[in-house]
This record gives structure tokens, C-alpha cells and sequence, in this order.
């Protein structure tokens, strides 16, 4: 039985999305170039090489990231790839995931870092999050649309807002779990707060916030099959193609791509948290 | 709010060095509540309300604390966990601020300054120790150690060398280039201390540094620790919940119970005459042998003799007292050995006037500050009670075993009823000493 009230609150939405639209219209146009060269520039430089150079580059990295196994490893992968003819394809997607994911990593921690300072910003932020998280992906994709218009730019966008959440809670979480003592320590010798976070906070929580990175990367790669129902190209278009003319065998060829681009970037991320590489960095 | 044992108050018996006044650090009235309402939590203590009444309103940790630590003193806070003495020690460099009442550093009141300022007081008045070390795991010793300098500001290679200075100091030179993980807890704490020391702050606030090491190490690095404050002169506030390291460590003590200093004395003050039933209980299990010294329980000497009365006075002496052996003094009093009945005897039987040539001095004397513990050894091995002198070399008393057990049974240990002599030997028969007097009769 329908109540016999009803609160109009898609159309309190719609009539503020439409508000926001018409008035912020500078500003969305400046995003979406700025995210649209980005992202252009970052393809570009994954596509123009023959594919075997960038294989070569993918496998250094995760080498120096790991080990010489992962390094083979990523050679064979990438060459499944190529051989089910999704390279240029697995390529626009690494574009959009790394882009969607530095956005997030680079608003995430220093969110997660304010949360984690201050109780009353950690209260105002968890439903936040909770609700970006829990919201149906697909549902943001609507106003990006509106907002960005068909293309890659909606899709990224949808990625960042999805896959920020962890970012957050972990770098939050990192930093209070900081030994209480060491950095009462950092105050019992007159350290400022700011030298206490980039020298004994940020490095302490720092395989906690790679967690959260390698989490971000993770959501944004599952974010990949949305984005391609709003235009971006990729690995989604393709497997979104597939869905509409029920053709199995493109989507597996596509879904497997996915997961092999994801064995590759969680592995490489997650390596990153460890000491190892660590004390690379640490020393850089 | 607390009775204070102390007899003397330093400040006017003492008059101020030229450096500055005698005071390094003077807390007074400090309040501190935690809870929703902590204004309100003092208010009403103030008016009288117990704590247990306040209870709903907020948790006090420190009621209306006041003392002053002097100048190069170990003062100890000690108490039972909860008693707010953690609390306490931090309201000192300020990483708790004071609900009410002052902390005076030196000549600032840092609970009136500004954030900057009081960073300014921690870089360069008052450093810390932490109960777990609390060391930056992803540092070297040596970078830890210099890192109170790295935040004053000093250029890195000045500020590795002081450390590498002091880590020597506390016995880790080859150690810096390690990872405090690499380390025992022991050399942890090491890490720590050089690490307080290094940033050259007159004042050391030490969070029950010691608890959490193994007993034999504790002991170790209580020991250490005296040694560096008597070579460095610093100023430290212990904090300890362990009654024998407040009795062995502190110049001074002030006993906490439940958030109210309840006495402050000296360990001899506190051990003797405890300020209440609490204090009393408390000090009941305390290892009396290593805070009762040599001056505490020793006796007035009795069998002493001149060394400028010659051997037929020192032999009457030791004749009316029963005694086979007697210490020899001078004018001055001063200590200059022990002489035996025998060697006296055969002396003047062969009419010799010099007391000295039967002195023997294979005894060390002992000097006043020596703890018990340290002297049952050498009361086992030596036949007679051993002397005490004092600095100046002069003979003040005498500790004889029977006062040593009974300064450990806590009864009062001064008989005055014991012969300076015990058993070893017998005395010579009083008839014989007589007699050879007498056969000597013209030497006198």
C-alpha cells in the first residue's frame, strides 16, 4: 500500500543539480580539461610505443617493486594480452585507473590526515564516506554526465568519488594506530606538529596508507566496466559491447585483460608498503 | 593537602648561587581533571568534595600537588598505577596543561606561555624518558639519540657527532649505526636517556624509565644513572611505581595516592617515619638494605683510644672495656687503624712510648652514605665492628653485625651495651694486663 505522502526529493536533486550546473558551468568545463589532456597525455604515452617496449617498462617496474618473479610474470601477462587483441584497449583503462587513482590518493590523505587529528572531523567524515561507498556506483554517474558530458571524464570522476573512501579510513586509521608514546615523544622535545607528522606519523603509518592506496587502485579498476557505459574508452566499452550482443567469448577476452591489469597493479602497490622498497625510497 | 616530613625548607637556609636561585622547578596547587566538566571537578574538590564524590563530573588525576624540586636533586614521584603520577610528570613539560595551579620552569610559568614558547622550554629546559622507550623504530640509534638537537635545529653533522658523544657516554658507541629493534630493551633505554641527555636540558623527567626492564638490568641502569647525575649535575623527576627504586634513586620522595601527594621526605624520612597508615603499609616491604646507609644505624664508637695517649692508656682502656681490639684516633679525631690488647701488651712490656708502632690498618673504614647491602661482606669478613669516617677522614662511629641485623628486624639498633670487640678473639685476662702495667709502673 503507497503512504499517502510523498517527499519530492528526486526533484529537489534534480532542480539542485540543475542550479549547480547552469551556475558552476565555468568550473566543470575547467575540470573536464584538465582532465580530459591529462588523461589524453597519460594514453598517449601508454599507446604510442610498441606494445613489447611497454611490456619491458611494466616488468622493470615490478621487478624493482618486488621481485624478478613478478617481473616474468608481468611479461607473460601483458603478452595474453596483446595476443587477445585488447592491448590498446587494456591501455586506456590503465590511463583512466591511474589517473582516477592519484586524484584520490592526492584529496584521500590529507582527508584521512585532518580525520585522524581532530575527532570532531573524523565524526563529520565516516557517514560521508559511508555514503559514498554504500551509494550504487552507477548513480553517480548520472550527474557526471550532466556535469562532463559523455566520455572518459564522467567515468574518472565516478572512479575518484568511488574509490576514494579507503584512501581516507586507512591513512585515519594508520596514523592513530602511531605509537601513542613515540609521538608524545616528538612533543616532549619540542617538535612542532607539522615536523611530527612528516617525520614520525606519516612514516610509521605508512604501510597502513600503501594498504589503502593499493584498496583505492583495486576500486578503481572495478570501476572500469561503469565507466565504460558512460563512454570511456577501454576494457568496460568492450566488455559493455560484448554484454549487449551476448557474446561470451569477447567478454571473457576483455574480463581476463581486467584481471590481469589488477594482479599487476596490486601486486606492484602492495609491494610498495614493504620495507624493501621502503628503505629504496627512504634513501631516494 | 600533604605533610611534608622535610624538615628544612631549602629556599631559606640555602641562599641563591649566582647562577640563578637554588629552584629548578616549582609546581604549585596543580589541579588536573579529565572528563566533560574539568573546571568543575576542581571547583568542587576545592570546596571540599572528595574525589570519589566528583566522580560523575570528571576523573581527577592530580589534586592540588605542590613542591619544588632543587637543583641537581633526584626528586622521586612515586605511586601505585592510577595514582595519577603519570599525569603529574606530564603536567611538568607541559603535554598536559594544568586545569588549575602553576608550573614554574626555571623562571617560566609554562602555563601561561604560548605554544611556540612552550616548544622553545622543551627544546631547551626539560626532556623526557618514556616507560617504553618510545624511540622512532625507522630511525638509527644514532639518529634517534641526536634527534632533540635535529628539532633545535642543529646542522646534521654537529648534531651526529654530540650524539655519538653521548651514546659513549651511556656505553652504546658501537651500537648507532643499528635500528632500535636491533637493540635489548636495556640498550633501549640507553637509546632513550642519550637521546634526553643529548638535547643538554638542565631538567630530566623520567616516566618509570625502568619499569619495563628486567630486574638485573633495572638494578644496572639505576646505578648507571647515579653515576651520570653526580658527573653531569642534572636535574631529574622520577616517576616509579617500585618503592625500592624510589628508596635507591631519590634524594627526595613524594608518595602519591589517588591523585594527592600524601608525604614527601627523604627515603630515611619516609622509611622511619611514614606520614600515615598508607604510607606505612607501603614502606613495610621496602629492601631496607639498600636505603638504610652506614650513618643511619651505626653506633657511637666506644672502644677509641689515642694514638698521643701511648700504649699504656690505650691498654687500661681496653682493659675497663673488656675488649680485645680498639680503634686509634688523634687529636682531631682523625682514624688512623686498630691496635690489639697483644701488640699493645707485648709494647709495653718492652717499655716502648709509641702507640703507633702496634697500629694496624688493614681495615678499610667505611664512609657514612654506604648502603647496608653494600657492607655485609665486609662485616662477615672482618673480626672487629667496622669503622665509620666521613669525608674529612674522622671517625664518627662504629658498625658492629649485631646493629646490622637489627637495623634489618627494624628495632632500634643503638644498645649501646656492645663491646666495640666481638668473639673473634678474647680479650687478655684482666689479671695479666694488670699485672704487666704494674711490672711497668715507671714507663707512664
Amino acid at each position: 500500500m503507497e503512504p499517502d505522502f510523498r517527499i519530492p526529493l528526486g526533484d529537489w536533486v534534480a532542480v539542485g543539480l540543475d542550479w549547480l550546473i547552469t551556475t558552476l558551468d565555468g568550473f566543470f568545463t575547467a575540470v573536464r580539461h584538465v582532465f580530459v589532456n591529462a588523461y589524453d597525455g597519460l594514453d598517449w604515452l601508454l599507446n604510442a610505443p610498441p606494445f613489447w617496449a611497454v611490456i619491458l617498462v611494466f616488468a622493470a617496474i615490478a621487478w624493482w617493486a618486488s621481485s624478478w618473479k613478478l617481473g616474468i610474470g608481468t611479461v607473460v601477462g601483458f603478452t595474453v594480452i596483446a595476443a587477445v587483441d585488447q592491448w590498446d584497449n587494456a591501455m586506456h583503462s590503465m590511463a583512466l585507473v591511474v589517473i582516477a587513482t592519484v586524484v584520490a590518493v592526492v584529496i584521500s590523505i590529507p582527508l584521512g590526515i585532518w580525520a585522524a587529528s581532530s575527532n570532531r572531523a573524523s565524526g563529520v567524515i565516516k557517514p560521508i564516506l559511508d555514503f559514498m561507498q554504500t551509494m550504487p556506483a552507477m548513480v553517480y554517474l548520472i550527474p557526471a554526465l550532466l556535469m562532463f558530458r559523455v566520455g572518459v571524464v564522467p567515468g574518472i570522476i565516478a572512479t575518484i568519488i568511488f574509490a576514494m573512501a579507503p584512501g581516507v579510513r586507512f591513512t585515519e586509521l594508520g596514523i592513530r594506530g602511531v605509537d601513542k608514546e613515540v609521538v608524545e615523544a616528538g612533543h616532549a622535545f619540542g617538535s612542532s606538529p607539522a615536523r611530527i607528522l612528516r617525520q614520525i606519523q606519516l612514516p610509521l603509518a605508512r604501510p597502513t596508507i600503501m594498504a589503502g592506496v593499493n584498496q583505492v587502485i583495486m576500486l578503481s579498476l572495478s570501476m572500469v566496466v561503469i565507466a565504460g557505459m558512460v563512454g570511456a574508452p577501454g576494457l568496460g566499452g568492450e566488455i559493455v559491447a560484448s554484454l549487449s550482443r551476448i557474446d561470451a567469448g569477447l567478454g571473457f577476452e576483455a574480463g581476463i585483460s581486467v584481471v590481469i591489469l589488477a594482479i599487476f597493479l596490486d601486486r606492484v602497490t602492495a609491494s610498495l608498503g614493504s620495507d624493501k622498497t621502503a628503505a629504496v625510497l627512504q634513501a631516494a | 593537602m600533604y605533610e611534608s616530613t622535610q624538615q628544612e625548607a631549602p629556599k631559606e637556609t640555602q641562599p641563591a648561587p649566582p647562577g640563578g636561585p637554588d629552584i629548578a622547578l616549582r609546581v604549585s596547587h596543580v589541579y588536573k581533571a579529565f572528563g566533560k566538566r574539568p573546571a568543575e571537578v576542581v571547583k568542587r574538590l576545592k570546596s571540599g568534595k572528595s574525589r570519589a564524590e566528583v566522580a560523575t563530573l570528571g576523573t581527577a588525576a592530580v589534586i592540588d600537588a605542590s613542591f619544588e624540586v632543587n637543583r641537581g636533586e633526584i626528586f622521586v614521584v612515586m605511586g601505585l598505577s592510577g595514582s595519577g603520577k603519570s599525569t603529574l610528570i606530564r603536567t611538568l613539560n607541559g603535554l598536559w596543561a594544568p586545569t588549575e595551579g602553576s608550573v614554574v620552569v626555571g623562571e617560566t610559568d609554562i602555563s601561561k606561555i604560548s605554544d611556540k614558547e612552550l616548544r622553545k622550554v622543551r627544546q631547551r629546559k626539560i626532556s623526557m624518558v618514556f616507560q617504553h622507550f618510545a624511540l622512532m623504530p625507522h630511525r638509527t640509534v644514532l639518529e634517534n639519540a641526536a634527534y632533540a638537537l635535529e628539532v633545535q635545529g642543529v646542522a646534521k653533522a654537529d648534531r651526529l657527532a654530540r650524539a655519538e658523544k653521548v651514546l659513549s657516554l651511556v656505553g652504546l658507541e658501537d651500537w648507532g649505526a643499528k635500528f632500535p629493534s636491533e637493540l635489548s630493551g636495556g640498550m633501549q633505554q640507553r637509546v632513550g636517556l642519550a637521546r634526553a641527555l643529548c638535547a643538554e636540558t638542565d631538567i630530566l623527567l623520567m616516566d618509570e624509565a625502568f619499569s619495563a626492564l628486567d630486574p638485573l638490568i633495572r638494578r644496572e641502569m639505576q646505578e648507571q644513572l647515579v653515576v651520570l647525575q653526580s658527573e653531569l649535575d642534572k636535574t631529574i623527576i622520577f616517576i616509579t611505581h617500585d618503592l625500592n627504586e624510589a628508596m635507591f634513586l631519590g634524594d627526595r620522595i613524594a608518595v602519591m595516592r589517588d591523585g594527592e601527594i600524601v608525604q614527601i621526605g627523604t627515603p630515611d624520612e619516609i622509611l622511619t617515619s611514614p606520614a600515615n597508615d598508607y604510607v606505612a603499609q607501603f614502606v613495610q616491604d621496602v629492601d631496607r638494605t639498600r636505603v638504610l646507609t652506614a650513618g643511619g644505624v651505626m653506633e657511637p664508637p666506644l672502644a677509641v683510644v689515642n694514638l698521643s695517649g701511648g700504649p699504656r692508656n690505650a691498654l687500661r682502656t681496653m682493659r675497663d672495656l673488656q675488649v680485645s681490639a680498639a680503634f686509634v684516633v688523634d687529636r682531631r679525631r682523625m682514624f688512623h687503624g686498630v691496635v690489639r690488647d697483644r701488640d699493645v701488651m707485648a709494647l709495653v712490656e718492652k717499655h716502648g712510648s709509641d702507640l703507633a708502632s702496634a697500629v694496624r690498618n688493614g681495615i678499610e673504614p667505611v664512609t657514612p652514605d654506604t648502603a647496608l647491602n653494600d657492607l655485609f661482606g665486609r662485616a662477615v669478613e672482618s673480626p672487629i665492628p667496622l669503622p665509620v669516617v666521613d669525608d674529612a677522614g674522622r671517625l664518627v662511629g662504629a658498625l658492629p653485625r649485631v646493629t646490622l641485623l637489627a637495623a634489618l628486624g627494624n628495632v632500634p639498633s643503638t644498645t649501646g651495651e656492645f663491646p666495640v670487640v666481638e668473639a673473634a678473639t678474647a680479650p687478655l685476662p684482666e689479671q695479666l694486663v694488670t699485672a704487666a702495667l704494674a711490672k711497668t709502673e715507671g714507663d707512664a
